[in-house]
């Protein structure tokens, strides 16, 4: 059924109670063409842009909890395509191409909101960066203002310039902003069951089937399956799924946490991160404060963040905008994210026959989302990557052609 | 966690001390002779398990000296500390 204002009307008479699932829970077939492991946002559109733009039939999604559940629901909803080097903007900008676009797209509203993002500079280094950063933007055709310190106080009238390390002015991108994070796997979730993808639930991979160095089929908790070509988009648990098909990842998994606020009247109305102290907030459209900062230097897969992380988060916060000092906190969370040692994506081929990765966006994959799907279907359908996701691949850690997002630009995500 | 047992201080803070991730990763003996995928795994390539792993940390705001952690990434429950130079512990119990 599509979303429309005569379906919205009609079902009103019958009290909202007769609207169709989204997509169902379909019983695992004993053969798929293609099998995506991981049913997040990356995995879900992957399969979704392998029916629709491919024509692939016979796809199957297979996820260990349920959609939404893991990281497309745990972060911080930011999405912005202001990086340094021209392949990471040409695969981020891919993506934002892609949100600006994508409510229509998947006829569910995944509410992405253009509010622009500040990121913000407090010392003569943090200008020089985002300076060089900026005209690096220019030159890739990504949006990039440079603001100084009076146009940073007029534009967020409630942040605190002359602090203990003042805000002397800040890169806005304006295209940038946010999204409801789990109306983007609901949305790719139904659009891509509409495509006739199976999507299978509480359902976890165990073991990964080779044959002469090509994987042939795969081990789960519902049963096994033959598969033609599998995808593995498995976030924190990448480096446990190649170790089932043999093979290991340049990937430690360690957690990153996020916290709201109780909902207040609107009082931010753009994304504000900051590297230097540490910090990154937007109000929700509930009125929620956002609120995240730096993952864990330890690896862990407990889905909890440590204590400690949550004043390291408060202090430049309150810093920045003294007025929210006495706001309540009412939730934090935490994720496992697969972070690489050039914080940049590992998309691209394996060791293994027609076994394909996307893992590897650690602490920033969320705004990658469609960007990231839609290049790595191609990869998974035509078994090569394309030009986009090409620089992103696994060899380029024997190569040394890293992607170095991690010294060059500000990726606190 | 919470609590390192520091192996020259003791009990302590965690917020004390630092994690440096993967313990007992050897320099390759002959540089000049391994082959770029060699030097990639070394440099980059990591175990990262789900369950027991081993691990350097440092006691940053204490003795300011490197020691390695026996610690489960699942329960981030810590099963043993020793010194730099000791053996690696067996894995018991799997």
């Amino acid at each position: 059924m599509k979303y429309s204002l005569y379906n919205l009307v009609k079902n009103s008479f019958s009290y909202h109670e007769n609207w169709e699932k989204a997509w169902s829970s379909p019983d695992l077939k004993p053969e798929y063409d293609v099998v995506i492991v991981g049913g997040g946002g990356h995995g879900l559109g992957t399969a979704y842009y392998l029916a629709k733009e491919f024509g692939v039939k016979n796809i199957a999604v297979l996820e260990k909890g349920w959609i939404g559940g893991g990281n497309t629901g745990r972060n911080t909803t930011i999405i912005r395509s202001n990086y340094l080097w021209d392949e990471s903007a040409a695969l981020y900008n891919h993506a934002v191409n892609l949100w600006e676009g994508l409510s229509s797209e998947l006829n569910f509203n995944v509410m992405f909101s253009q509010r622009g993002l500040f990121h913000l500079a407090h010392s003569v280094h943090d200008m020089q960066e985002i300076t060089r950063r900026g005209y690096s933007n220019y030159l890739n055709g990504i949006d990039a203002e440079i603001l100084n310190q009076d146009q940073v106080a007029k534009k967020i009238p409630h942040i605190n310039v002359n602090g203990r390390y003042p805000v002397l002015g800040a890169l806005l991108q304006r295209r940038a902003g946010t999204a409801r994070h789990d109306a983007v796997a609901w949305g790719y979730a139904r659009a891509a069951e509409n495509l006739g993808v199976d999507i299978i639930q509480n359902c976890e991979v165990k073991g990964i089937d080779i044959s002469n160095g090509k994987v042939v089929g795969l081990q789960t908790t519902k049963g096994s399956i033959k598969v033609d070509k599998v995808g593995l988009v498995p976030a924190g648990h990448s480096s446990v799924l190649a170790n089932m098909a043999g093979f290991s990842l340049p990937i430690n998994s360690v957690p990153l946490q996020a916290l709201v606020s109780e909902p207040v009247k609107p009082i931010l109305d753009c994304v504000i991160m900051s590297n230097s102290v540490h910090v990154y907030v937007s109000q929700s459209d509930k009125g929620e404060l956002v609120v995240g900062a730096g993952s864990d230097a330890y690896n862990s897969y407990s889905q909890r963040g440590s204590f400690d992380m949550i004043e390291h988060m408060m202090a430049p916060l309150v810093e920045l905008f003294p007025i929210f000092s006495r706001l309540k906190m009412l939730r934090s969370w935490g994720g496992i994210v697969d972070v690489t040692p050039d914080r940049s994506p590992i998309i691209g081929k394996t060791p293994v026959k027609d076994l394909f990765i996307n893992c590897g966006w650690g602490t920033g994959g969320f705004k990658a989302t469609p960007g990231s799907a839609h290049v790595f279907a191609e990869t998974v359908f035509r078994g090569e990557p394309n030009d986009i996701a090409a620089p992103f691949s696994l060899e380029r850690h024997f190569s040394g052609a890293l992607v170095d997002e991690a010294a060059a630009a500000a990726v606190a995500h | 966690m919470f609590i390192i047992n520091c192996p020259y201080c003791g009990e302590r803070d965690q917020t004390e001390f630092t994690c440096h991730g993967e313990a007992h990763i050897a320099r390759p003996d002959n540089p000049s002779e391994i082959s770029d995928e060699e030097w990639g795994r070394y440099l980059f390539f990591r175990e990262n398990p789900k369950g027991t792993h081993f691990e350097r940390w440092t006691h940053d705001h204490g003795c300011r000296r490197w020691f390695n952690v026996m610690r489960d990434t699942v329960t981030d429950q810590i099963i043993k500390t020793y010194k730099m130079g000791e053996a690696k512990p067996e894995i018991s119990n799997e």
